[in-house]
């Protein structure tokens, strides 16, 4: 049997446990906006109960080996698993390399696992675009546990705290100098820190440097080769989550009960603090943003004249107009203009 | 639909371990514009037609050089028809040998690639057959 077009009929196969239909159904969020709309109005009221989990960190870390490991150890405790692993797409070719179910081995054959593979396509951000409708699908098919792997490099790690309840930023020894590769901004936004790779050696020094980096009070630390000490703010009453530092070896799958354990307080933490709530709203905040940018760019183009666009860089690439007045004119261009097309 | 891409899973079957070739096919079938989903060595037909529906694609590339390919293409075939999934365009790249390729063809396997194949050969074969005017880089370039 062929699959059905017709976005009703593949989201009844969907909660019948149809496999292909939900593939198909991500397909379509992925590919089409006007019918991405259709999916989530329909399945939205099925939704909230999953918990997301990202997991980012340097390329080669061990990411969808611990996703892997983590998703059989809910196996066990038997909640239904989503995986999507994103990887981003090439901005020369349009085209993307996703290998991410090479590591994902483990978990063939089970009906209660989920994997997509995902590319950031136009997303400037790092993240899928449709990152929050794969999700939403998968939370509404009965997904308990939704786990998303991005590669932590830019704007990545901090879209993927907006999208996800609890953040694990994966490191491994032997990535470069220790405290220097641990990346800024990764501090901010992970609620759970893992040592990966804990059979290497240099863990130890890896984990030190973390936990020197996490200690509370003034630190020391090394930015760009000058020691600097940096004060810390009183943590809020409310966010009194301390970041646990947790070593794996996740081709063995040690230390992995821990890391999903972990994973089970926070979520624990989030359901009795306000600090869920604020998540939520922040997740939802950023959502919307996105959807109104999305429509009020379309409505803007669909006033527009389709040649109006190439007009308008050429005379920006002539240096004729700056590139500010000249948005400025095809918004106001598009406001006197009925739809065109 | 609006921003649809050519999905394609390229999966070893069988035992040898030697995925140069496939990678260099995954690279060349990316840098054509298509979204390649690698699954790597060693893997069973039940783990290949799994994962191709998983990820809802267009195109299934088997890489073989185990001589295996009379054991592993018909399970294969088998499992997506069952799956309803014959509308998934299939192509077998190693060595194969030239009186196997009929036999690859009756099973619904569409193009066979031997070891000497041009990648760009092969990224114009699924063009055609899935009736692309250029290749998805292209498309997008002109975009
Ligand atoms: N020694 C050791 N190797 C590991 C461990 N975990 C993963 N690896 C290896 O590290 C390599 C990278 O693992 P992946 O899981 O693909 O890492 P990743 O972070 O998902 O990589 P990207 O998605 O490419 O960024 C593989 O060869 C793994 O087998 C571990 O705990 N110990
Ligand atoms: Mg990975």
């Amino acid at each position: 049997m062929h699959l059905p077009d017709a976005v009703d009929t593949l989201i009844s196969l969907a909660r019948e446990g149809d496999m292909r239909a939900l593939a198909r159904l991500i397909s379509v969020v992925e590919n089409d906006g006007t019918q991405a709309r259709q999916v989530v109005e329909r399945l939205f009221p099925h939704t909230g109960r999953a918990h997301i989990v990202g997991i980012t960190g340097a390329p080669g870390t061990g990411k969808s080996t611990l996703v892997n490991a983590m998703a059989r150890v809910y196996r066990q405790r038997g909640h239904r698993v989503g995986i999507i692993a994103i990887d981003p797409t090439s901005p020369f070719s349009g085209g993307a390399l996703l290998g991410d179910r090479v590591r994902m081995r483990d978990l063939v054959g089970d009906p209660g696992v989920f994997i997509r593979s995902m590319a950031t396509r136009g997303s400037l951000g790092g993240l899928a675009h449709a990152t929050d409708d794969v999700v939403l699908i998968l939370d509404a098919m009965g997904y308990e546990r939704i786990l998303i792997e991005t590669v932590g490099v830019g704007q990545a790690e901090v879209d993927i705290a907006a999208s996800a309840h609890t953040v694990i930023v994966v490191e491994a020894p032997g990535l470069g100098d220790d405290v220097q590769a641990i990346k800024a901004g990764v501090l901010e936004i992970a609620d759970i820190f893992v040592v990966n790779k804990a059979d290497r050696e240099g863990a130890d020094r890896t984990f030190l440097a973390l936990q020197t980096m996490l200690g509370l009070g003034p630190r020391r630390v090394q930015h760009h080769g000058r020691t600097m000490t940096v004060h810390e703010e009183a943590p809020a009453p409310d966010r009194a989550w301390t970041p646990p530092i947790l070593k794996t070896v996740a081709t063995r799958g040690e230390g992995v009960d821990a890391v999903v354990d972990a994973v089970e307080q926070h979520r624990e933490h989030l359901r009795t603090t306000h600090e869920g709530q604020r998540r939520e709203e922040i997740r939802i905040r950023r959502e919307l943003y996105r959807i109104l940018q999305d429509a009020l760019l379309s409505r803007l183009m669909e006033r527009l004249p389709p040649s109006s666009l190439d007009e308008v860089i050429q005379q920006v690439t002539s240096r004729s107009v700056d590139p500010y007045t000249a948005a400025q004119q095809l918004i106001a261009r598009a406001e006197t203009q009925p739809v065109t097309r | 639909m609006a921003n649809r891409k050519i999905r394609v899973l390229v999966a070893k079957p069988g035992l040898d371990g030697h995925d140069r070739g496939a990678k260099v096919v995954a690279r060349a079938l990316r840098d054509a514009g298509f979204e390649v989903i690698y699954t790597g060595i060693r893997q069973t037909p039940e783990a290949i037609v799994e994962a191709a529906a998983q990820e809802d694609v267009d195109v299934i590339g088997l890489s073989i050089l185990s001589g295996a390919h009379m054991a592993l293409v018909p399970k294969i075939m088998r499992l997506l028809k069952e799956r309803g999934m014959d509308d998934v365009l299939v192509l077998v790249g190693g060595i194969i040998p030239d009186e196997d390729v009929p036999k690859l063809k009756a099973l619904g396997v569409k193009g066979v690639f031997g070891p000497g194949t041009l990648t760009q050969d092969i990224i114009d074969f699924i063009c055609r057959e899935l009736g692309l005017e250029t290749m998805p880089a292209m498309a997008a370039a002109q975009s």
